[in-house]
């Protein structure tokens, strides 16, 4: 059984300009200790599958369509009563964000805040509390935890809350952790340390990762399987060094075409053209088709679905190049 | 090792000596004040741009690598007096920078524009971008009439990819690359011969960064145009210069061509900094070893006396020497520029 199975997850936002189908049928799975990727630029629907999966979505606007299923340790998390998700939360699945300044109180010491979470779920006495929380921060690399421990967040540079951030996710020890964008705001020397941390932290304590990232750099260095998400769909999945050796997607193949590589100058790049279009209209058919060089007729009538590549195989996509044989799929009673 | 005339013989190897540069910064600072204590007095100063020097032939794309807080989009604002350096010179085309008054400045900033990072916070967002390019275009004096600004606002916007309809559409009706697109336009309006791109790509995603790329190179080929382009990227930014600037603590430490600094980095800083950028390129080939930086930047309001980098430094021969003098920007290869006492590190499996 996978440690996290999403089935079908669709979470919708009703907007001025329409609904925003901001996630539209994503399933994945994780198992436990593994390190996953989600991949995809801004708007393809990363950090609100994040948040659903944590039950942040605020409601209204955001609604979670019924059919939609989370399934974390075998327990229906769009089914439980509010108390056990808040014991789930923090517990069990904690999260960091990408931005660590402004995820941290800035009126309170980041030793407060830690306590705050020990005494909280793991019923510590405040003195407890304190000799836990010094020992997370100098886990997480903090030099002279003793005195950082009674500092202010606006006392510390990005790298070091994003430290404290990591050592509050993980003071109660959880399953899994999800990372969204956790190195996106920090200096290159810096995020490197902070991507070693989280791996070997992750070792130490055997927790699953679901690593949510614009950067395939980071996925190329830190993941075993990536998720390729586009128009709140995934794409193509398979390990890392299939996707990123042997992309089967357009989107995927243009993402990589993209970037610049380290002394290749005199190429041209080869960008996607257009952008990504808007969550309350997205194309019909395959929603990548109007930047896609290998669109015909048929990416426009019916939309393909994630399919194995080859029969039976874990790595699949989401293409009619790549399924020239499949017959349309029939979506009448899916919700849409 | 350590030159005694100092800053002179830095310019000097800077290896674009050859023709006379469009740009050359000699010394350039900017130290802003910080304000303490009740009366709000000037108790000390932030080194932000601490004895940046470099020449830039026509043409020429040199980029400004370093990490957030090095002075690098600093450096170019104060080249372009959009604030007053502290001390130093800028040539421009033999012109001294600071001699010019209001109306010559004027004519400086119709040769020398910027493109911003962020293309959200850099447009007026009451304005169309037709009225916003005409504007440019009526302060500068350019154009007899509307009709003509008007003509020549649709030449700006097919220049930058965009479409003539796009004239009277606001700014939120635009994507983030579009968004870039118009600022680039804003820019070009004048028809420069000299941009300093600021950070231009960072807050756009890879397949429009890749775009906006493909487009800026467009530009300087079409219209022989000269870039200070400034990224903390590396990989952008060598498929973007020439040359390369990598800088620490409001210094250069290393300057090079682009293949040779990315090929041969001398400075441990530098070496450092490319080992731990991830593979953009994740097809690239085996993960190069990583050398670690233990902390942080140091402050720039008290930097240390001696190397910048001491504290950080990996090499496994700094001594006493480094911590007690500053190391100057001298010329270790030809053309190829680094302030490091030392020989470079042993490459282990670079």
């Amino acid at each position: 059984m996978p440690l996290l199975e999403v089935t079908d997850l669709r979470t919708y936002f009703t907007t001025d300009a329409g609904v925003a189908r901001a996630v539209d049928g994503v399933s994945l799975q994780l198992e436990a200790g593994e390190t996953l990727g989600i991949v995809g630029e801004s708007g393809c629907g990363k950090t609100v599958m994040a948040l659903s999966i944590l039950g942040l979505i605020p409601s209204p606007p955001g609604e979670i369509v019924a059919g939609s299923s989370i399934r974390f340790n075998g327990e229906e998390l769009l089914e439980v009563k509010p108390a056990r998700l808040r014991e789930i939360r923090g517990n069990e699945i904690s999260m960091i964000f990408q931005e660590p300044m402004t995820s941290l109180n800035p009126v309170l010491t980041v030793g407060h805040q830690i306590e705050e979470v020990l005494r909280l779920h793991r019923g510590l006495k405040r003195r407890e509390a304190r000799a836990a929380g010094v020992a997370l921060l100098a886990e997480v690399g903090i030099s002279e935890p003793d005195q950082r421990y009674d500092s202010y967040p606006h006392q510390m540079s990005g790298g070091m809350l994003q430290r404290i951030m990591i050592a509050i996710a993980l003071s109660c020890e959880p399953r899994l952790l999800i990372a969204d964008e956790p190195t996106t705001a920090l200096d290159v020397t810096i995020q490197a340390q902070i991507l070693d941390l989280l791996v070997s932290l992750q070792q130490k304590h055997g927790m699953a990762l679901l690593l949510i990232t614009h950067d395939l750099g980071v996925v190329a260095e830190v993941c075993d399987r990536v998720v390729v998400m586009y128009g709140g769909q995934v794409v193509e999945t398979g390990t890392t060094e299939e996707i990123l050796s042997h992309p089967k997607h357009p989107y995927t193949q243009g993402l990589l075409a993209s970037l610049p590589g380290i002394g290749d100058r005199d190429v041209r790049l080869n960008p996607i053209p257009g952008t990504v279009p808007s969550a309350v209209d997205w194309p019909e058919g395959c929603r990548f088709r109007d930047r896609c060089s290998f669109a015909w007729e048929r990416c426009a009538e019916s939309e393909p679905d994630l399919l194995p590549v080859v029969a039976g195989a874990s790595r699949s996509a989401r293409c009619w190049l790549v399924h020239p044989d499949e017959s349309s799929i029939d979506r009448a009673g899916k919700p849409t | 090792m350590i030159s005694p005339d100092g800053v002179e013989s830095a310019v000097d190897g800077n290896g674009a000596s050859d023709s006379e540069p469009l740009l050359d910064v000699q010394d350039l600072k900017k130290y802003f004040p910080v304000h303490g204590g009740i009366l709000g007095r000037s108790v000390d100063q932030v080194r932000a741009v601490d004895g940046v020097s470099f020449r830039l032939k026509r043409g020429e794309t040199l980029g400004l690598v370093g990490e957030s807080g090095c002075g690098k989009s600093t450096t170019g604002r104060a080249i372009l007096r959009l604030i007053e350096p502290t001390g130093g010179r800028v040539l421009f085309d033999g012109q001294d920078l600071k001699e010019l008054d209001r109306a010559q400045l004027g004519a400086f900033r119709r040769r020398a524009q910027i493109v911003f990072q962020d293309p959200y916070g850099s447009l007026n967002p009451r304005m169309t971008v037709g009225s916003m390019l005409a504007e440019v275009l009526k302060v500068h004096g350019l154009g007899e009439t509307g009709v003509d600004r008007l003509a020549r606002v649709h030449e700006l916007l097919e220049m930058v990819g965009l479409h003539t309809e796009h004239t009277g559409r606001f700014p939120h009706e635009f994507s983030g690359g579009q968004r870039q697109r118009i600022g680039i336009a804003r820019a070009l309006a004048v028809e420069p011969e000299f941009i300093v791109c600021d950070e231009p790509v960072s807050a756009l995603d890879v397949s429009v960064q890749a775009q906006v790329i493909n487009l800026l190179r467009d530009l300087q080929r079409d219209l022989g145009l000269t870039y200070l382009f400034i990224a903390h990227d590396l990989a952008v930014v060598e498929y973007m210069s020439d040359r390369v600037a990598v800088m620490y603590l409001g210094k250069i430490v290393e300057m090079a061509a682009a293949q040779e600094l990315y090929k041969n980095p001398r400075h441990p800083y530098t070496r450092a900094l490319l080992s731990a950028a991830p593979r953009r390129d994740p097809r690239a080939g085996p993960v190069r070893k990583r050398i670690r930086l233990s902390g942080d930047v140091p402050s720039p309001i008290r930097p240390p006396s001696g190397c910048p980098f001491y504290a950080r430094c990996p090499h496994p021969g700094k001594d006493e020497e480094c911590r007690r003098l500053a190391p100057l920007l001298v010329e270790k290869a030809p053309s190829h520029l680094a302030a490091c006492c030392k020989d470079p590190m042993p490459t282990d499996g670079a």
